[in-house]
């Protein structure tokens, strides 16, 4: 079977592909219950009897979490429907804990939006979305023996702290028409969608972590021939794979799946509707397990819980702190801070888009911000291996520490150690600069008693500068600055110098 | 509507996660079609124009703050566990099938 | 001496708050007289118990008499000893559900309403018996073994509240508390000449109690009188927010109500006999309708107004039922999967060791309908049968609405006969099905409703039970209506009817 490149393969098909992302909310608690939602802790400590599925537990909605996925439907051009309800998603696996998945099914929250996709070159995509449903998340299995995957572990062990953390899942109509810039498109989406949920503040967007995850279904069909329509051209059987975690992995996924189809299809052989898991190491996807029928999930609405219908008033309220289309608001900032494309797109790649904007709106200019976010403070977070909005300084601090420079009272080598004492918790630049003493000295007393000093340490050096050789004063400002720790407005002491000196400037 | 068949209750129990032997599935095929058939006659009635009823009393947006309650220390999660380790639950290999 | 199991719960509390005796004396007389008559399964005794905690009641007791002692104030039935059944998970105490699967489990929590008896001071005897995971009409499909009814022990004390019903009957205990799903605590209520109610859907919080049909499951009171019910409904009751089903709003003021009704004077009120439930098209036990026709004629006399209505979509009502209960138990069941809890029959696989732990922790009643459920629900058959099931609801919903437009409460006999024989039934399920025909759909509907005893059928000398239905949140009307029937028959009884129980053989 003769191997096909991803390129040609869309020669020779065209490609349909649909993406399930599943967003992990920042609420406080979980879904259903008020254990917390926070990664990383203890196994199973973040546990009660609801999530852990005990036998009389009942499950109570998020309200914060129902609020979350609303505003993030609106923020995709959904609309909200006027009653929704929860569904029971019946299957047996030993991470979820009642063996159930409580979910949305024939009623989800929001349905029927769209979302503009902006590619590199500044093409616009219309992906459109069949709905964003709330669910659940199920716990974490870790194996156990072997090779420390599923395949051959000797047994495995389940930890449910991640059990009932909220998501929302958002699917797409499937996607035509895109060609060879299919797997562009698709990693589009998903950086897209990433960058909503933090512009809106549900999700900290942090794929690597498994809080945006993807599923991405990809088909071929044949290309429509002369005289039809692509339209016309029945779907092919789609594969399924799961959990790419990374945007570099959605575009490799779709290349290795749209090539493996094609050479499936081109050797006469059929393309298996399956689920695949996806391999990071290797780039590619192997089939998932083989089921004699397709898995039957029962869905039947939940019992337990009410519908959640909320009210136009709110919906419209909610509808107000929809943040601006990230794509649109690049734009707009890009236009109004005067940056290159170079500069934006280094600034959107480093994450600091939303942290430059906040900066400048506590009053520093936009290139200051940039300054620091993409200079010093890109360093430490580089040195530290943590994203930039995770250091423990906030754009006020930055603004606020740029401000202290514009005033005169630090220079740009006290404004770094300035900004090394908040890193370290030392409290607010102005804090910090008065702790460590690091204002400059422009009282002129203490400055004339430092060049007097210096003078009567070198009465050589004055007499060349009464000699008319100025420049000799350099040496005098060298040992004030160094008296004063660096502290004196170098400009100032020369002032003085010369006149101790008795020559005008 | 069909009755049920002995094949169908093998499909459906190994669905609920029930093992059944022949005689179970003898015992109970022929008891299950003819609870089958008699509640079948529930789509006598439930004409197009009757709407569903999920919850007997009408209620609708119960949601609960987003406040932390206290959760289990590890050790009350675990107590019952027929079989833990590592402060995880421990469960024979999952897919043992396929290895 | 006193024999303090005779009296009545209202009477305890009273003696209690008056010094005439302790709540440890009432707790040993209690366990005193469980030791002598619950027996075994072996001894073909009760069995109204699972588990007995005879230490943590008299604890419980003792705390009582030391606050009382001390002046503390106390809530009204505080020290009166009550049995849980087995199906309301207790901290600390084992809670099964009458399922080998769950055999050994110790919840590391309470459910809402044993939080609400710890609160009320009420001593916990133990858990009482139940037909498995609340499935069934008798509790033969325990998987402990079959609880007797103390009025003949050849005989079912119905199910699947039998423990709590039984319990109550042979004076095991005062109160207690049972689950009611499709009957389980009217129907055997009715069977043992107790009394029980199942409050409006969502008027007790479900949380905490082992889930049947979340959609139909209610918890409610169990005594031998009808203010001893409305005693302890008023202890369980009341809005939780553990429970988004719940309804937040005041608990009706049922002990009110029942004081009320025993004044007999029933003038202005409309009762509905309805014909569907009524045995008017045959079918019922003869005594049962005399006993029954009887009752009605006591409402008369005491002023109300009879009339009789008709609900023809209860004829669908049975079959609605069994669909969407193990639909929803099929679901609820899942959990039983030998990784947290409960059982585990260990296999090479997970999937294999779940395949067999169900297996063997399963009885026969919870196979089938959990396999009867996940068909209902299964792709392409869920239109036809869950989907129509919840239609056939809004109906019998329908016929309930137009049928309290035209009277206050609706009433039936609790049952179509007398309990039967233990083995009798077990190997025919329909038939056994057919026990909760006229309990069912007040379920299905979410209304409230009580049985409490009409008398004894002449034929058979065993307890008939009469049910009375009020619209949905109304629950004080059941306890209106019921405490001037009781007071009007035990008037003509000259005494309460489980005063007639038989002796019951004493152990060593």
């Amino acid at each position: 079977m003769t191997t096909m490149t991803y390129e040609q393969a869309m020669e020779e098909f065209d490609p349909v592909f649909g993406i399930e992302v599943h967003v992990e909310l920042n609420t406080k608690t979980k879904m259903f219950c008020g254990c917390a939602n926070e990664f990383g802790a203890e196994p199973n400590t973040q546990v009660c009897p609801v999530c852990l599925g005990l036998p009389g537990a009942m499950p109570v909605t998020n309200q914060k979490a129902v609020e979350s996925a609303i505003r993030l439907g609106l923020a995709l051009g959904c609309s909200i429907r006027e009653s929704s309800r929860f569904a029971r998603k019946n299957y047996f696996y030993p991470d979820l804990s009642k063996d159930y998945q409580i979910s949305q099914y024939d009623e989800p929250t929001c349905y029927e939006g769209s979302l503009d996709v902006v590619l590199d070159d500044g093409t616009v995509v219309t992906v459109a979305i069949e709905r964003a449903h709330m669910e659940e998340d199920a716990g974490k299995n870790t194996h156990v023996g072997g090779s420390g995957g599923i395949q051959g572990a000797d047994y495995s062990l389940v930890d449910y702290n991640r059990g009932g953390v909220p998501l929302v899942e958002i699917v797409t109509k499937p996607v035509t028409g895109m060609g060879d810039r299919t797997a562009e498109v698709a990693r589009a989406y998903v950086a897209t969608i990433r960058d909503i949920v933090r512009a809106l503040g549900i999700s900290d967007g942090r794929m690597e972590q498994g809080s945006v995850r993807a599923d991405v279904n990809l088909s071929l069909r044949p290309k429509a021939v002369a005289g039809e329509s692509q339209d016309d051209v029945p779907f092919g059987k789609r594969s399924e794979t799961k959990n790419v975690n990374s945007l570099r992995a959605i575009e490799r996924a779709v290349h290795f799946e749209a090539a493996r189809q094609a050479s499936l299809l081109l050797a006469g052989q059929p393309v298996v509707q399956e689920t695949r898991h996806w391999h990071e190491d290797t780039s590619s996807t192997t089939p998932g397990r083989s089921k004699e029928e397709a898995e039957d999930y029962r869905y039947f609405p939940e019992p337990d819980l009410l519908p959640v219908q909320p009210s136009r008033e709110w919906v419209e309220e909610l509808r107000g702190t929809i943040p601006e289309h990230p794509a649109k608001m690049r734009a707009r900032l890009r236009e109004e801070w005067g940056f290159s494309d170079l500069e934006m797109r280094d600034v959107v790649a480093a994450d600091a888009l939303v942290l430059i904007a906040d900066t400048v709106a506590a009053g520093a200019t936009p290139q200051a911000a940039r300054k620091w976010w993409m200079g010093e403070l890109s360093r430490v977070a580089n040195d530290r291996e943590v994203a930039l909005a995770e250091l423990p300084v906030t754009p006020g601090a930055i603004a606020e520490l740029q401000g202290l420079v514009d005033e005169g009272k630090i220079n740009d080598k006290l404004a770094r150690q300035a900004l090394e004492g908040v890193l370290a918790g030392e409290g607010s630049p102005a804090e910090v600069v008065a702790s460590r003493g690091l204002e400059v000295v422009s009282d002129d007393s203490a400055l004339e008693k430092a060049v007097d000093e210096a003078l009567a340490a070198q009465p050589d050096v004055l007499a060349k500068i009464q000699d008319g050789k100025v420049q000799a004063a350099g040496a005098i400002v060298g040992a004030v600055m160094k008296a004063t720790r660096g502290q004196a407005d170098a400009g100032r002491v020369r002032e003085i110098i010369l006149q101790r000196a008795g020559v005008e400037g | 509507m069909s009755s049920l068949e002995r094949s169908d209750v093998a499909r459906l129990a190994a669905l609920a996660r029930i093992d059944m032997t022949d005689a179970d599935l003898d015992r109970l095929s022929g008891q299950l079609a003819v609870i089958v058939d008699a509640v079948a006659k529930v789509a006598e009635v439930a004409g197009e124009d009757v709407p569903a009823t999920s919850h007997p009393i009408p209620m609708a947006n119960i949601h609960r703050e987003d406040v932390v309650r206290p959760s289990f220390a590890q050790d009350d999660a675990l107590a019952a566990a027929p079989e833990a380790e590592d402060g995880r639950f421990r469960v024979p290999q999952i897919l043992g099938e396929e290895a | 001496m006193t024999d303090w199991t005779r009296k009545t719960a209202a009477q305890m509390a009273d003696a209690l708050a008056a010094g005439e005796v302790t709540s440890v004396e009432l707790v040993q007389a209690h366990l005193d007289r469980i030791a002598a008559v619950d027996g075994t399964v072996e001894s073909n005794s009760v069995h109204a118990f699972l588990h007995i905690d005879a230490e943590g009641a008299l604890e419980a007791a003792r705390a009582v008499d030391a606050d009382r002692a001390a002046g503390v104030e106390l809530p009204r039935l505080a020290g009166v000893p009550i049995g849980i059944k087995d199906v309301l998970v207790t901290k600390g105490l084992p809670t099964t559900a009458g399922s080998r699967i769950l055999e050994g489990w110790i919840p590391p929590y309470d459910a809402t309403v044993t939080r609400r008896v710890r609160e009320a001071r009420m001593p916990i005897l133990g858990k009482t018996n139940m037909d498995e995971f609340a499935m069934g009409s008798s509790t033969e499909h325990s998987g402990y073994g079959p609880t007797r009814n103390p009025w003949d022990l050849d005989r079912i004390p119905g199910g699947s509240g039998g423990g709590s019903a039984a319990a109550l009957a042979a004076f095991e205990a005062p109160l207690t508390i049972g689950s009611d799903t499709g009957g389980s605590i009217r129907q055997p209520a009715s069977v043992t000449a107790t009394v029980g109610v199942k409050p409006t859907y969502g008027g007790v919080s479900r949380f905490g109690a082992i889930a049947l049909a979340s959609s139909l499951d209610q918890l409610g009171p169990c005594g031998r009188t009808v203010l001893d019910t409305a005693l302890l409904h008023e202890v369980m009751g009341g809005h939780d927010e553990m429970d988004a089903t719940s309804l937040n709003e005041p608990v009706p003021a049922v002990v009110e109500a029942a004081l009320e009704g025993a004044q007999m004077d029933l003038t202005g009120v409309k009762v509905g006999v309805v014909r569907e439930l009524s045995g008017a098209d045959g079918g019922y036990q003869a005594g049962v309708t005399q006993r029954f026709e009887e009752s009605l004629d006591k409402l008369r006399a005491m002023g109300a107004e009879v009339v009789e209505v008709s609900c023809p979509s209860f004829e669908y009502a049975l079959a609605a039922y069994y669909v969407i209960l193990p639909s929803e138990a099929s679901s609820n069941l899942a959990k039983f999967d030998s990784v947290r809890f409960g059982k585990r029959v260990e296999k090479a696989t997970v999937e294999k060791t779940m395949l067999a732990t169900r297996a063997e922790g399963f009885g026969d009643e919870v196979k089938r309908r959990i396999i009867l459920g996940t068909y209902a629900l299964s792709a392409g058959y869920y239109d036809a049968y869950y989907g129509s099931a919840q239609k056939v609801r809004t109906l019998v919903q329908r016929d309930f609405d137009a049928a309290f437009e035209q009277c206050d409460v609706l009433v039936s006999p609790t049952t179509p006969t007398t309990p039967f024989k233990i083995g009798e039934r077990i190997d025919d399920p329909l038939a056994m099905y057919l026990n909760d025909i006229a309990t069912i759909p007040a379920n299905l509907a979410g209304i409230p409703g009580m049985s409490l005893p009409s008398g004894l059928a002449p034929e058979d000398g065993l307890p008939v039970g009469f049910q009375i239905l009020a619209p949905a949140h109304e629950d004080a009307r059941l306890y209106r209506i019921g405490a001037a029937l009781e007071a009007s028959l035990t008037a003509e009884w000259g005494g309460p009817l489980s005063a007639q129980a038989p002796e019951l053989e004493v152990a060593e």
